[in-house]
């Protein structure tokens, strides 16, 4: 195959995505109501990541340690034949319960929505949370279901044939934007 | 990344599967597990799919397996077995196989006393076939599911990979198409096997065949494994003299605490199933709560039959 070359451009420096968690991480302060009864909840793969990184910001602010989780929605996802038939397979790890519970979703880029539906259907085989929140470093556009964050790090326009990544470099996370040069 | 590890309509046996097809398996395999600790055991995943189990030898254990699996992953099962089919009023294969075609099913698991049964039918039909068993031949299920209980008990045995696992197949290799199978998935994944057994019950050129050292002494064979795995003496599959007497076998190829002492520290111990106790393996042995995993061996097939119906139904179903 001849190397189609990707161009590749910085949305969020390391430096960047710190100060986008801590913002967001502030947001969510504002509007909590009762911390002891929130859980952050990560979708694999790279929500985990976000989430483990929203969460420090939020255990430091409030002095205590929220509990967390991780999701794989592998199994939940509508495209079982046409996109992923090789998914690789990460695990779901819910050891709390979540009923009654306020969850904090947790995903690095949100994009058709699809995502999210599957995290919802998911997360609901495990109980019956009080409220769902959903926040997302980066919102690319394209929903194609109607769903929303309530938090976004930031929000770009991307083409479809562009993909927004998040990437770690030196143990610095930031986030990319790749498109293909014709 | 990894989008083409399993790229395969049926799973007819362990021969021809990579290292990487076995290791996407297990994959899968270990993250459906948390499924079954759940309160509410199942994943929307096979909606809509329709497997059908045909079972041409009994076989409560591994048919249920199945049919749990589909069921976990949201899949519609429907058992056939030969005894309450046509089968019985004469039909043959290949008509059994055409009125199976016109209900038009994703998935068929197929088990049938005849080996290469099911790449026949594979031929002839448009659902995805899994293999649960044929004749002597293969039962790759039984293989994933022993590899999969080995993977987790590596860091147990201070290893970091199959490569260079010893594991000592003990008992009837010849009619047994579970050794047959782990001897060619351990093969491929880089470990070491033996089968260990008396030399009228081991498959002519084992070496070659199936990567597997013959030793004709428990003792020997034992020696220095870190997996022991005990096979089910399968009188129902014996014609006359293969083996002297139950008693006679138990004396000399019995599974005992006294010929386990021989192999390695912290080995442990697997049967298949169902496990003839006094035959091949004696009670003390196969109730070791430190030793003996057979019951997590049956946890694990529940969980790579999810995994098998998820990978094959995900390629297409044969559509």
């Amino acid at each position: 195959m001849s190397a189609t070359s990707t161009r590749e451009e910085i949305l969020f420096s390391a430096i960047q995505t710190r100060a986008v968690i801590q913002q967001m991480a502030d947001r969510i302060l504002t509007g909590l109501v009762r911390p002891e009864n929130l859980v952050v909840v990560g979708i694999r793969r790279g929500g985990a990541v976000v989430a483990g990184l929203l969460r420090e910001r939020l255990n430091a602010a409030l002095g205590t340690a929220i509990p967390m989780g991780f999701l794989d929605i592998t199994f939940y996802r509508d495209d079982l034949r046409t996109i992923a038939p090789n998914p690789v397979v990460g695990a779901t790890d819910l050891a709390m319960s979540i009923d009654g519970r306020r969850i904090l979703l947790v995903d690095d880029v949100l994009f058709t929505g699809r995502t999210i539906r599957a995290a919802l259907n998911a997360l609901f085989d495990y109980g019956r949370p009080e409220s769902v929140q959903l926040a997302v470093l980066v919102d690319r556009g394209g929903r194609q279901l109607p769903i929303q964050p309530d938090y976004a790090g930031g929000l770009f326009d991307a083409g479809a044939r562009e993909t927004i990544k998040l990437v770690e470099r030196d143990k610095e996370w930031s986030v990319v934007r790749r498109r293909p040069e014709e | 990344m990894g989008s083409h590890l399993w790229n395969r309509k049926h799973l007819l046996g362990m021969a021809d599967l990579s290292r990487e097809e076995i290791q996407s398996i297990l994959d899968a395999a270990a993250s459906l597990r948390e499924v079954n600790r759940r309160e509410i055991k199942k994943v929307p995943t096979l909606r809509g799919k329709t497997v059908i189990n045909l079972f041409f030898e009994n076989s409560t254990r591994t048919r249920t397996s199945f049919e749990l699996a589909g069921k976990r992953m949201s899949a519609d099962v429907i058992n056939m077995s030969a005894s309450s089919s046509s089968v019985k009023k004469g039909e043959t294969l290949i008509d059994t196989m055409a009125t199976l075609q016109a209900m038009n099913p994703d998935l068929v698991v197929i088990r049938h006393p005849e080996s290469g049964a099911q790449e026949f039918l594979a031929r002839h039909l448009d659902a995805a076939i899994v293999n649960a068993g044929d004749g002597r031949h293969e039962h790759p299920t039984q293989a994933l599911l022993d590899l999969l209980t080995m993977h987790d008990h590596l860091p147990l045995l201070e290893r970091e990979s199959f490569e260079g696992l010893v594991v000592a197949v003990c008992g009837d290799s010849l009619h047994s198409r579970v050794a047959r199978s782990i001897a060619l998935g351990l093969r491929t994944m880089g470990g070491e096997v033996r089968f260990v057994g008396p030399p009228g019950l081991m498959p002519p050129r084992a070496e070659e065949a199936f990567g597997a050292r013959v030793y004709h002494s428990m003792e020997e064979g034992l020696e220095g494994a870190h997996v022991v795995m005990a096979l089910r003496l399968q009188l129902e599959r014996m014609s006359v003299g293969f083996i002297p007497s139950v008693r006679e076998y138990f004396a000399f190829w019995g599974l005992t605490r006294a010929r386990l002492a021989r192999a390695a520290p912290g080995a442990f111990v697997m049967h298949p199933g169902p496990i003839n106790r006094g035959v091949e393996i004696s009670s003390e042995v196969a109730d070791d709560r430190e030793r003996s995993v057979i019951l997590e061996q049956v946890a694990n097939g529940l969980a790579v039959r999810m995994a098998v119906l998820y990978r094959l139904c995900g390629m297409g179903g044969g559509r």
